[in-house]
C-alpha cells in the first residue's frame, strides 16, 4: 500500500476542493493538459473533456453520476497512434481504468505520459436519468453525494453500477479516495505507484492517519460485499432468462441490427467490424438458396450470429461498464449477459480484466498442461 | 423424417498438417467410416475462429469437429493450444446459454492416424445420431 494523504474538505464543498487540485496539478507542473468530465452548460450532461490550461476548468464534474461514454475508448483515441511527450493527467471511474488497462495489452493505447488519476465509484444513472433529475432542479451530484453519505441504496442507478464489485480504482498513480469519507470535511489522496507519490510530494498535503486509511477500508468492503451479492442474483436471473435457444431468441428478437453495443464497447477495438466486412456482402442467389433450404430465414441475417461471435471475441476482456446495454435502443440486457458469460470463461482463466498490466490476456498465451478435457 | 433415419451433418475444420491429410490417409487406405463429415481445409486449427463454428450450427450443422494436430506438433508451434483456448471459451459460452457444447467437438488427430480419423468421425456421428437434429432447425428466426 502507498502513501495516504488527506485533503481538507474547504467550506464543505468537495467539487471547488476538487477543482482546487486539478488546479495545482497544472501550477505545480504535474500535467500539462487534463482529461476530465465538467458540466455542459445546458446543465443536463456531463462530458468528457481535454483542458489545456486550468483557466480553462470551468466546470468539472468528475463526481457526476453519469458516465456518457466509457473513456477507455478516449484515451485510446489519444493514445494510439502516437503518445504526447507532454504530461496529461486523466480522470477515471474504476470501469474506464480497467478498460483502458485491457486496451494497453491489446495494444490500441499507451500509458506513456499519462498520469492515471482514479476516483472512487458509488454508481451512475443512465444519461436520459441523469438529465432528468438536473431539470427537475437541484444539481444531481449534490442530492446523489448526500444520498451516499446516508447510505441510502439508490435503484434508479444502472443496473451494472448496482452490481459492480469493482467500485475503486486499480492501477491508477493516484486515487480520489471518497468511500467511507465525510465529504463535507476531508477525503483521502492514496497514491499506489512510484509517480502517485511524486505527486503527493509536489502537492505537500499532509499525511493521514490509520484510522482514516482503515475506515475506507471497511465501507469498500461493505460496499463490495453489498454489490456483489446483488450481482449474483441478477446473473442467476439473467441465466433464467437466456438459458436454451428459445430464450435466447426471444431476448435478442428485439435486436434490429444497429450495433450500437458494438460501438460504445470499449474493448471492441476492431477497425473494420468483421460484420461490416464484404464477408457478408452476398449475391441474391444466396439468400434465396437459403430460403429455399429452410423455408424462410430472417432478414437481415445473422442476429444471434453477431452477438454469440462478439461474446467470444470480447466476453473475456468485458470490464462490465454497461455501456452495451445503455447504447440497446430496445433495452436488451446485452450487459448482463456479457456479464454471465464474461464471469464464466475469466473465471476459467482466474482472469480478472483490467486487474493488472503483467497478467497476459488469455488469448494471447496457454499452458502446455491444461485444459485436456476439451481437446 | 423418423428420428431412426436421422443422419446428421458434420462440418470438419481440418488442419492442413495433419488431422486433413489423416482424412487422407483413412481414404487412401479405404477404411470406411461415416460420410457425414463435411470436411473443410484450414491451415490450422488456432486459424479457426469461432465464429466459424457458430455460422455453421445456426446454419443448421448438427456437429462441428475442430480437427488440429496433437499438443507440442502443431506446424505453427502453438496454434493449437490458442485453438484448445478458443475452443474452451466458445464452449463454455455455449454451455452457459444452454446451447448443446457436446456438438462442438476439438480432437488432435496426427497425418499417420487414419484409424483414429475414421474412428473420431463414426464416435461423433453415432453421438449425434443419439442426440438428435440441432434444434435451431427448427427456428427461422436466428
Amino acid at each position: 500500500m502507498g502513501r495516504n494523504a488527506i485533503l481538507e474538505v474547504e467550506d464543505g464543498n468537495l467539487l471547488n476542493t476538487l477543482n482546487m487540485l486539478w488546479r495545482k496539478l497544472f501550477e505545480k507542473k504535474v500535467i500539462d493538459a487534463l482529461l476530465i468530465p465538467q458540466e455542459l452548460p445546458s446543465g443536463i450532461n456531463v462530458v468528457q473533456t481535454l483542458v489545456g490550461s486550468p483557466e480553462s476548468l470551468e466546470s468539472p464534474n468528475p463526481l457526476a453520476p453519469v458516465l456518457p461514454v466509457n473513456s477507455a475508448r478516449i484515451v485510446s483515441q489519444m493514445t494510439k497512434v502516437a503518445p504526447s511527450p507532454r504530461r496529461v493527467g486523466v480522470v477515471l471511474r474504476p470501469c474506464e481504468l480497467r478498460a483502458l488497462i485491457e486496451l494497453v495489452k491489446l495494444k490500441q493505447a499507451s500509458l506513456e505520459n499519462l498520469v492515471l488519476i482514479g476516483i472512487d465509484c458509488f454508481g451512475t444513472y443512465s444519461i436520459k436519468e441523469y438529465s432528468k433529475l438536473a431539470q427537475e432542479g437541484s444539481p444531481p451530484t449534490e442530492d446523489f453525494l448526500k444520498g451516499v453519505k446516508e447510505g441510502r441504496e439508490d435503484s434508479s442507478l444502472r443496473e451494472a453500477c448496482q452490481t459492480c464489485e469493482y467500485p475503486t480504482p486499480m492501477n491508477a498513480d493516484l486515487i480520489i479516495g471518497l468511500m467511507g469519507m465525510d465529504f463535507e470535511k476531508s477525503i483521502l489522496l492514496q497514491a499506489s505507484t512510484p509517480e502517485g507519490e511524486r505527486i503527493l510530494e509536489a502537492l505537500e498535503l499532509k499525511d493521514s492517519n490509520e484510522t482514516e486509511v482503515a475506515k475506507r477500508e471497511e465501507a469498500i468492503s461493505q460496499l463490495i460485499a453489498q454489490r456483489t451479492k446483488k450481482r449474483d442474483e441478477l446473473l442467476e436471473q439473467t441465466e433464467r432468462e437466456v438459458f436454451g435457444l428459445e430464450n435466447l431468441l426471444k431476448l435478442f428478437a428485439p435486436c434490429i441490427n444497429c450495433r450500437n453495443c458494438k460501438t460504445v464497447c470499449p474493448l471492441c477495438y476492431c477497425k473494420e467490424c468483421f460484420f461490416d466486412s464484404p464477408t457478408f456482402e452476398m449475391e441474391a442467389e444466396k439468400y434465396l438458396g437459403w430460403a429455399e433450404k429452410r423455408g424462410t430465414i430472417k432478414m437481415p441475417t445473422d442476429t444471434l450470429l453477431f452477438h454469440l461471435t462478439r461474446m467470444n471475441h470480447m466476453a473475456i476482456s468485458c470490464v462490465g461498464c454497461g455501456m452495451c446495454q445503455e447504447a440497446c435502443p430496445n433495452d436488451i440486457p446485452v450487459s448482463n449477459i456479457f456479464r454471465l458469460v464474461g464471469l464464466r470463461v475469466q473465471r476459467i482463466f482466474d482472469y480478472v480484466p483490467g486487474r493488472s498490466l503483467e497478467e497476459e490476456l488469455p488469448l494471447a498465451t496457454f499452458k502446455e498442461d491444461e485444459l485436456q478435457e476439451v481437446g | 423424417m423418423a428420428d431412426n433415419e436421422f443422419e446428421p451433418n458434420i462440418v470438419g475444420f481440418l488442419c492442413n498438417w495433419c488431422t486433413y491429410t489423416a482424412a487422407d490417409l483413412a481414404g487412401t487406405t479405404r477404411m470406411q467410416y461415416p460420410t457425414n463429415l463435411r470436411p473443410i481445409r484450414t491451415m490450422c486449427s488456432g486459424s479457426v475462429d469461432p465464429v466459424y463454428v457458430i455460422r455453421a450450427l445456426l446454419s443448421g450443422a448438427d456437429g462441428v469437429l475442430v480437427g488440429g494436430c496433437h499438443p507440442g506438433d502443431c506446424h505453427y508451434v502453438s496454434g493449437n493450444y490458442k485453438a484448445r483456448r478458443r475452443i474452451t471459451i466458445l464452449k463454455t459460452i455455449l454451455n452457459t446459454l444452454g446451447l448443446e457444447d457436446e456438438r462442438v467437438w476439438l480432437r488432435w488427430i496426427s497425418a499417420a492416424e487414419g484409424r483414429k480419423f475414421a474412428d473420431t468421425v463414426s464416435k461423433f456421428t453415432e453421438e449425434l445420431r443419439k442426440q438428435g437434429p440441432n434444434p435451431v432447425k427448427k427456428y427461422w428466426s436466428t
